[in-house]
């Protein structure tokens, strides 16, 4: 029996909504005791740490992250992908099912939580594919890859278009109480924009994204997830408008969810700058307003989850012209320092930020996961909340190097990730002299 | 059109420019780039680079013994060989490359043939690209001063100058004039680096344009905005026709041609709100019929074709600002 205790943490469970001084003991990779009061009395040979008044919080869960396994493996590994989520305090992602080939059949499910147990620091949760091949047209066998091990049903990076087959999809998932995460874009009035539509996309000469390609959809999207009681999550929301429409579905329903980029929520569309293709995203940074909308949506509870929407991209396809560049940044080692940042900036309260990043997300996909509680899985990040970094691209452990965050100053890091258990990332000694 | 003296009438070196300091910028890529004092400079320095395409003998030195490289991705015809001329007068060995790109390589293709070039080790590179900041990211790639010559939606600076000079040349001034840009602003880099060079010189402008070809935000880069042509032309100085590509015309943004000509062609009927000496301008190359009346194009108030003079003028003295002299001088 392996046993470890954390001692004199700040232990901070968006679960209980608490915030208390105490000590964690940990047994076999599970939660075994929480003393506010003293220390919990430690079998012998336990391993102890001192958290030294840092907080203690459960392990962020991210609900969009893409791998390049299958396919691209020299864009991202599942190991590397681990790496830098373990790294950046993460103990679960959900990955989306947009690989090569597409993750639609229980097979490569099957493969992936194989694949990940043997290569992977942290849990990976494998989303499976709404349509066949992504490509809009056909369900897939949400049975049989439930069974398989997916969380939730997802077309990642593509929209369903047929409202038809949407409804079909939802029906039918609410058959099997799954989770479906879809992203609303109207592809029609998208078109072959490239950024937020407005006075800054003109100036670059750039084809503008105008904010109803997101609404529009999204409200059908919501329209269906009440006419059907899907569980349904909104899986990337950007502007005022959508924060509004959500708002409004979940005074009629408490199935419907949303989850919002942490690039939209801290960066705007005067980060693209001048054609930097890094802030070239496949949801567009919106205007200040949308942020500071999907800002106050997260503040009041209309948003959900926060995510990292971490999608490696080499440098290949991001060197090019604005237009011509692939869309995506990575995000899962700056993710909590990124959300910290608006805590410290006064925007949202520490419980609110970890909430959406661990409890909401265990909530919407029922994983036992995302909570200081006992009998849960042993999943917990140590973060110092203050503790100072630049970003470095060179010093990411993502195989690709497009971080919309290259050079900026964060506050707050991961200090030791521990997963079931088991430390899979400390801060080394050099990083903290 | 005002004449000016010969360029080297005063004693200087065979071609050199007196009375102007080294021109701080390295590369042309955009207007927005540039300070009002720096676009006047430029146009000064144009104005005497014009007597020397009339001489008889149309040489300078002033860049001999230095390779400017024409990069075309997209082809052009005229804005290609303007700078080939321009190029050439200054005594530079030009050299035209037209980039065949398929739609999937284009990207690899422009990093590529920039790093492949920049080892040639050229003075100059003039480029044109479909894509918006492409020219930007090509600069980024080269140790050589880098002209753009139109990058997608982008900007097309040289054309915002060579306009700005022909008006110059007809008016006398530029400041406090109205200027009225006509047609497809949405997808034009030649509005866009107008709509900034006549800004910066306090200019009144006008954009006239269905809404379907207006870009978001154009009211905070136009003084006025006009959807109606005859509205849109009262009273103006300068009216200036945009190409409207024919597939704009296909039943998405435009219904047709001839809807798009009873509106925003250009005939008589709809100038005549201008002012009498109002001049007509237009980029090229023009669509008579269908954004302009032959008859206004070919007619008096039409300067197009001094616009193409003046263009030779400006990129004449865009390489001569940009380039350090051969003689040795700094930039």
């Amino acid at each position: 029996m392996s046993a470890l205790v954390i001692t004199n943490a700040r232990i901070v469970d968006p679960a209980s909504m608490t915030d208390t001084r105490g000590a964690v003991l940990v047994e076999d990779g599970l939660i075994s005791d929480i003393d506010t009061a003293g220390t919990p009395g430690a079998p012998q040979g336990a391993e102890i740490i001192d958290a030294r008044g840092l907080v203690l919080a459960p392990g962020l869960i991210d609900m969009r992250v893409f791998v390049g396994e299958p396919g691209k493996e020299y864009r991202e590994t599942l190991q590397s992908a681990g790496e830098a989520a373990a790294a950046g305090g993460v103990t679960s992602f959900v990955m989306m099912p947009d690989t090569t080939p597409a993750v639609d059949d229980g097979a490569l499910v099957d493969f992936l939580v194989r694949r990940a147990e043997a290569t992977s620091q942290v849990r990976v949760l494998p989303a499976a594919a709404i349509t066949k091949g992504l490509a809009g047209a056909e369900i897939t066998e949400f049975g049989l890859l439930q069974e398989a091990g997916a969380v939730c049903f997802s077309d990642g990076k593509q929209s369903i278009q047929s409202s038809a087959l949407l409804r079909a999809a939802f029906t039918y998932a609410a058959n099997f109480d799954m989770p479906v995460a879809h992203l609303p874009f109207d592809k029609g009035l998208t078109g072959d924009g490239v950024m937020n539509e407005g006075l800054f996309a003109t100036i670059l000469g750039l084809k503008g994204i105008p904010r109803e390609a997101e609404t529009i959809p999204l409200a059908r999207d919501l329209q269906l997830a009440l006419l059907t009681g899907v569980k349904y999550h909104a899986a990337q929301i950007s502007t005022a408008g959508s924060v509004s429409l959500v708002r409004e579905a979940k005074q009629k329903s408490n199935r419907v969810t949303a989850g919002v980029s942490i690039n939209n929520l801290t960066l705007n569309e005067n980060d693209v700058g001048r054609y930097r293709t890094y802030f070239k995203l496949a949801t567009p940074l919106r205007t200040e307003d949308d942020r500071l909308a999907v800002i106050e949506g997260l503040r009041s509870g209309v948003i959900d989850t926060i995510h990292s929407d971490h999608d490696p991209q080499d440098t290949e396809v991001k060197r090019q012209p604005f237009a011509e560049a692939s869309d995506g940044a990575i995000g899962l080692e700056t993710l909590l320092a990124a959300a910290l940042r608006l805590v410290h900036n006064g925007d949202v309260d520490l419980m609110t930020v970890l909430r959406a990043m661990t409890f909401r997300p265990a909530q919407i996909l029922g994983l036992p996961t995302g909570r200081i509680a006992r009998g849960a899985p042993a999943d917990l990040v140590l973060v110092d909340l203050d503790y100072p970094w630049q970003v470095k691209e060179t010093e990411l452990r993502s195989r690709s190097r497009n971080t919309a965050f290259e050079g900026a100053r964060l506050a707050g890091k991961a200090m030791r990730t521990i997963v079931g258990g088991k430390t899979v990332f400390e801060l080394s000694e050099e990083a903290l002299a | 059109m005002a004449q000016s003296s010969p360029a080297n009438a005063s004693g200087d070196l065979p071609g050199r420019l007196a009375g102007f300091p080294p021109f701080s910028q390295r590369h042309l890529i955009s207007i927005a780039d540039l300070a009002q004092h720096e676009i006047v400079e430029l146009l000064d320095r144009a104005e005497r680079m014009i007597p020397v395409s009339r001489q008889e003998r149309k040489s300078l030195s002033t860049l001999s013994g230095k390779t400017q490289i024409n990069l075309f991705f997209e082809p052009s015809t005229r804005t290609q060989s303007s700078f080939e001329i321009a190029g050439k007068r200054l005594g530079a060995l030009v050299v035209n490359m037209s980039v065949r790109t398929s739609s999937v390589t284009k990207g690899e293709t422009l990093i590529d043939t920039a790093a492949t070039l920049n080892a040639m080790r050229p003075d100059v590179l003039v480029v044109r690209h479909s894509a918006a900041g492409a020219v930007e990211l090509l600069s980024q790639k080269v140790g050589c001063s880098v002209i753009n010559a139109g990058d997608g939606a982008h900007e097309h600076p040289t054309q915002a100058l060579l306009d700005a000079l022909t008006i110059r040349q007809h008016k006398g001034r530029i400041a406090g004039l109205t200027v009225a840009i006509c047609g497809d602003i949405a997808n034009s880099r030649v509005a866009r680096s107008n709509l900034l060079l006549l800004g910066a010189l306090n200019v009144r402008t006008r954009v006239i344009a269905p809404k379907t070809l207006l870009p978001a935000g154009i009211e905070q880069l136009a003084t006025e905005v006009f959807t109606d042509m005859e509205e849109g032309l009262k009273g103006v100085d300068v009216v200036m026709m945009l190409r409207l590509q024919h597939e704009r015309a296909n039943g998405k943004m435009i219904p047709s041609v001839r809807e798009y000509y009873r509106f925003y062609g250009l005939d008589a009927a709809k100038l005549k709100n201008a002012k009498p000496d109002v001049i007509v301008m237009h980029p090229g190359p023009m669509n008579r019929g269908v954004e302009i009346d032959p008859a206004i194009a070919d007619g008096p108030r039409s300067v197009i074709t001094d616009q193409v003079e003046m263009g030779v003028a400006v990129r004449m003295a865009v390489l001569d600002a940009l380039l350090p002299d051969s003689n040795g001088a700094p930039r």
